[in-house]
This record gives structure tokens, sequence and C-alpha cells, in this order.
């Protein structure tokens, strides 16, 4: 994963709360079995309306999205990560994120940062009355700045570590593996296991 | 992050611990330390074809193996098809999806129940059918309704893919601890009003976002009278209110459904687990970090109106005015929603007509569920124009239940009757809504476009699905009471 340390770059205002996976992402579009390719897959119904804010020429190439709140609800979908990456988004900042897809974001390099309700309805009408404008989203300080405003945004302090640093995780927890060996070692031993399959069957008589 | 902290000092200071906190302090690898998050183990990880393809991937690319094939099991359950599943399945991309978990399965060492095997079927029906989910014990699954194993007293979490692969190459997960609530259900449900009503009443209470950052516990005398299929219903909903897990804690219930099954503990195995699980429940005096207080007595049949599963309202009740929602954000998300339904406020909600009634999903697919509604529609005649679809949970279910003959009951009323899977709920396969229909429908997430491209959900309890497709209005069993029950 690259390092992430600023992006500046077009705001995107979505002016909607509630956005779920399912919509940035329709189910159709998860049968593939890559990780790349999925930029015309993002908010694909919603793209089908000219009037959608995606499709106005002002926000073309936007990298920074500002979503209302609850923003990543619904199924756990990592693709719904992988088509904002892939359309070229490196940040969402929105009052509230589902939790599975802020965990997602976070593998992926997305930041997902915490706003307030007013720091997005601040942003929403400042971005509208300057389509295209560009913001600057600095995870050092934690902040998004754009023309004179200000605003701070949360995000936990161990996945901003990663997208500082650039770490993958399973690297990280790797070189706990003497660790896990230990626990496994303390495990009781009948606690479930699918293998051998078993079946009712096999198993009734006493 | 190396040192094991023992489960004393992580709990609460009171030292009164919830169920939760005890399963959480049970599989704790590793500490967190200065922000960092827990390494906890996860006992069963369980895989379906859709968001795994890309996690073994990953584990090939940098050359890891599968560390605990014995903790893992696969399912093939979003893409299949429901009928004619002899054949080879004809969109090739879910083909190829399906072909690819089972080249990944072989060269991996994981056991996989692929179509036409009894085992298959929805990957939240199948653990617990096969007894492998048990109390005390985490479970993951790229899925967010994993939640649905809770009812067993296990910490049960949805993941992403890249967790996936962490699971697959650590079998741990690094997790930040979660805040504990409580969802206290007291009095007695009455009859007609079922699981799936708690649950829809609960997430209109508290949002789809009241839940985030919580494991929510299902407590209190309506959750105890519940049988362990009415447990999984309310669990599986968990991830709709937000939250990252349900919980209910075991007792008589949990164990009766658990003895006997396949991979359940036996003889002086099942005695030592039983002893562990009834160590499980939350000690009294624990302090929760909220709590939400039901009434069961009050509950009636309950239904959704809008586009997300908290947009729900009592049977009797009517399509809400968006202009009387204080919040701003709730009520354009109202207003948004009634446009994309095509619903009027002010409508009686048993006044919509439905042209779909579709009875299945991890929610509500067990044998229990199909026969309650058996029950309803038996002898009964299908509202003209409406169709009613019928998908087991998993191909055990079907054939449990064509032993009791509810597929009879389903075939005579006019119902199609097929093999499992995830089918309508989220149309991977060919089961979808067209445009602008309107469909009943026992599952999760009444999202735009969910069951099929401009298709409008209405989130229902099998019974009322049942008594939907006999009245072709949104209805309950009390409805054909009052029509004099012809």
């Amino acid at each position: 994963m690259q390092k992430f340390t600023t992006v500046t770059g077009i705001a995107v205002p979505l002016r909607r709360s509630n956005v779920d996976t399912d919509q940035i992402i329709p189910a159709v579009f998860l049968k593939r079995v890559t990780r790349t390719g999925f930029e015309d897959a993002l908010f694909a119904a919603w793209r089908l309306d000219p009037d959608f804010v995606i499709n106005k020429k002002e926000y073309q190439g936007g990298r920074v999205l500002i979503a209302g709140t609850d923003f990543g609800t619904g199924s756990s979908r990592e693709h719904a990560v992988w088509a904002l990456r892939d359309y070229g988004f490196d940040v969402v900042l929105s009052p509230r994120f589902g939790d599975i897809f802020r965990g997602n974001s976070g593998k992926q390099g997305l930041l997902a940062g915490q706003i307030s309700e007013a720091d997005a309805d601040t942003l929403w009408n400042l971005i509208e009355c300057d389509p295209g404008i560009e913001l600057t989203v600095d995870l050092v300080s934690k902040t998004a700045r754009v023309g004179d405003l200000t605003v701070d945004f949360e995000i936990d302090d161990y996945t901003r570590w990663r997208l500082l640093e650039g770490l993958d995780d399973i690297g990280l927890t790797l070189r706990d593996e003497a660790r896990i060996d230990e626990f496994e070692a303390t495990r009781e031993s009948w606690l479930p296991r699918t293998l051998p399959a078993l079946s009712v069957e096999s198993t009734s008589t006493p | 992050m190396t040192n094991v902290i023992p489960a004393s000092q992580v709990s609460s200071r009171t030292g009164l611990r919830t169920i939760a906190e005890k399963v959480w302090d049970r599989h704790l690898v590793t500490k967190g330390q200065d922000g960092t998050p827990d390494l906890i183990y996860i006992d069963l990880h369980l895989l379906h074809e859709v968001t795994s393809p890309q996690a073994f991937d990953g584990l090939r690319l940098a050359n890891r193996a599968l560390r605990r094939p014995d903790l893992t099991i696969a399912t093939e359950d979003h893409n299949t098809p429901t009928l004619a599943i002899d054949r080879p399945i004809a969109d090739p991309t879910s083909r190829t999806q399906i072909e690819t978990l089972r080249r990944n399965c072989a060269e991996f060492g994981v056991r996989l129940h692929s179509l036409g095997d009894i085992e298959q079927g929805i990957v939240h029906v199948v653990g617990p059918q096969l007894g492998l989910t048990q109390p005390g014990i985490t479970v993951v699954c790229g899925d967010s309704h994993t939640s649905t194993h809770g009812a067993f007293g296990a910490m049960a979490l949805g993941i992403g893919t890249s967790e996936v692969e962490h699971v697959m190459a650590t079998q741990t997960l690094p997790l930040n601890p979660f805040k504990t609530m409580a969802i206290t259900v007291n009095g007695r449900l009455r009859t007609g009003v079922t699981a799936k009503d708690i649950i829809l009443a609960v997430i209109a209470k508290i949002g789809t976002g009241g839940g985030a950052g919580y494991v929510l516990e299902y407590r209190g005398e309506a959750i105890r009278a519940l049988s362990m299929e009415g447990r999984m219903t309310i669990c599986n909903m968990s991830i709709e209110a937000g939250a990252r897990a349900g919980m209910v804690a075991p007792d008589q219930v949990t164990y009766d459904y658990l003895q006997g099954r396949a991979h359940a503990p036996r003889g002086a195995d099942w005695d030592a687990a039983v002893a562990y699980w009834q160590t499980l429940a939350t000690d009294d005096g624990a302090t929760y970090d909220a709590e939400v207080i039901i009434d069961a007595n009050e509950l009636e049949p309950f239904v959704t109106w809008g586009t997300n599963p908290g947009q729900g309202v009592s049977l009797s009740g009517s399509v809400p005015n968006p202009a009387e929602i204080v919040d701003a954000n709730e009520r354009s998300a109202a207003e948004r929603a009634l446009e994309y339904m095509d619903l009027r406020a002010g409508t009686p909600m048993k006044q919509i007509r439905v042209d779909t009634v579709f009875l299945g999903s991890c929610t509500n697919s067990r044998v229990e569920d199909l026969r309650a509604a058996a029950e309803i529609i038996k002898g009964k005649t299908k509202a003209e124009g409406v169709r009613m679809m019928v998908v087991p949970g998993s191909a055990r279910v079907r054939i449990e239940a064509e032993a009791e003959g509810l597929d009879k009951i389903f075939l005579d009323f006019g119902a199609e009757w097929r093999f499992a899977g995830c089918s309508m709920c989220l149309g991977m396969n060919p089961d979808q809504l067209e445009p602008g229909e309107r469909c009943a429908s026992t599952s999760n997430r009444n999202f735009e476009g969910r069951q099929g491209k401009g298709g409008r959900t209405h989130l229902v309890s099998p019974l009322v699905a049942a008594a939907t497709a006999i009245r072709g209005t949104l209805s309950s069993p009390w409805d054909l009471v009052s029509d004099g029950d012809q």
C-alpha cells in the first residue's frame, strides 16, 4: 500500500444520507474475480441519471467525496471501496460510516474521515458555490482545507498510522506469529473443526 | 503489542463482564497498546464465492498458505441458480465465480459444499445446521449477515475481503474493542408477531446507524422464549442497525438445538463444552454502554415502507408524511424513499398491493420459517396475479421441508418451490424483480435496486409474507381472521 500524507483534488458533494454499499456498487458487479476494474460500477444505478453529481462536468476527476451521514452501511462488499478507488477517489468525508466499510477503506488506502454534520453542510454549500474547487486533505494534521476554510476530521490512530506508513496488515500480524502459535496450543480440543467432515449419520452411534 | 493480558484485567472496573466481553477476552492473542488494536483469534471462518476470490489471489501472490483449513468451510450460495441446478450455470460470470471457488478450495485444502451437495446452501444456514456454530466461539465471514451466528452466543462478525485474506493467512484479526448495547425485550409476543417484527421494530427505533460501534446483546423474557431460528433472525439483522454483531446468551434452547448435530461435541467433550457455555451469560450487575428497552406485548406485525430497514412502521399504520419528520437528513431520505417506492404519505400500509412474495434469505429460510408460512397458506388460494417464490436456506432444509410435505402445500397454493441459495434477497442469480415490481420479502434489505433494478421491497415476516400472498395486499394473519378465515 502506498503511503498517504496529503491529497489535493476536486471535491464532490454527495448530498445524500444512508448511502448503502448496494448503491455504491450494485450486486450485479460483484461477480468478478479480480480486484480492479470497478470504476464503471461506482454508483452505477444513480449514474444513469445525467443530473447525478458524479456526471456533472465540473466534478470530473474528483478525488474527495463529501457524503451525508451513514455512508457505506449494509453489505460487507469490499468492492465498494475498490470501486471508489478505481474511479479515482482517495478520500471520503462523512459524519458517520458503516463500520465494515470504514474498516475496508483502511485496508485499501481510502481515507474515511469523520466530520461533523455542520461541517459537511458547510463544505457542500461552499463546493456547490464554486463547483470544481480543489480541496486538500492532510492526514498528518487531520484537516481538510478548501479556500479559507479548514475543517478537522477524525480517524482512529491505528488506521491513520498504517495509512501514513503504507503498512500491510498481514505482515504486521505475522510479526506476532509466535503468539498465535502459543494461543493455538491452549485451545480446547472440543472446539469445532470443519475437517474431517462429519455427518449426522456417521456420528449418531454412541 | 506482545503481552497477553489476563481476562480479569481487560474487563470493566467492576470485574463483571457482558457475554461480548467474555468471548472477546477468551480470544485475545495480544492486547493492543498505544492505540493499536487487539489481535483476536478466529475459531471458524466461513467462505462463499463472492468475497473470497480476491483473498485467495492475495495469498497466492504473497506465497502464503491458508493457516487453518480445519477451521474453514466454504459453500456456494450468492450466485447459484434455484432452478435446474444440475445444468451448467447459464450466466458466464456467475459460473466463473463458482468455478474459481471450487479451484481455490481444492488448491488450499478447504472443505466445500457445492451445488447438489446436501449441505450446500446459504452460508449462515449451513454453519448452524452442521453444528459448527457454537456458543462462545468467534466466527467471521466475508458477508455482513455473519451476525446471524451470534444467536448461539458466538461473537460473529461480517468482514471485508482484505480481512478474509488476513484470517486465511493468520487465523486472527486485528480489532478494536466494541461498545456494548443491551436490547432488552420484555413481555410476551402476541400470536402472529414474530422475531422478525422484533428486529424491524428495534431498527426503526435506533436507526440504521444506531448500533454503529456496538455489539448488541438481545435479552429479556421475549428473547428467551424464542427458538434458535427466531434468535438467528434477530441477530441476522443486527447489521441493519449498523452494529458489528448481535448476541444472545446460550441457554437450554441453544444446547437442545446443538446436541446431536454433526459437528457438535460428544460425550465428555459435550459436558466440557456445556460447562464453558454456562459461564458465558452476562454477569448480574455488569454494565452496558447503552440500553434499549422494547415491550413485546405492544408489538404488532411490522413492515418497511422505505429504502432502508429503519424506515418501518406497524402494519396497522400508514406511510409517514416526510413533512412531519423533524431531522432534515431523515426527511430528505424519506422523500427520496417515497419517490422510489412510488408511495404517498398517509396511505394505509394494508392498502399496498404487491406483485411478488419472496420467502427466503439468511434471515427467514429455515424450516421453522417455511413451516410457519405453510401453516397460514394451507388450503387457501393465492391472490390473483401475485407470484410467490419459496427458496429454502439450504439443500438440507429443502429435504426436511419436503419430508414434512411443506413443498406440496406451497405448490398447491401456487407458489414456486426452488432450490437453496441467497436468490432474490440480492438478485445475483436470475431471481430478480422487474423494474417497478413491488415485493413483500422476508429478506433483510429494502435498499434501492437490491432485489433487481427498480424493484421495490417491503421487508416482512414469514407470516406477513404468507398472509400477503393470500390477500394480495400487505397483510398479517390477523387480517385473515377478520376476513372470516375463508
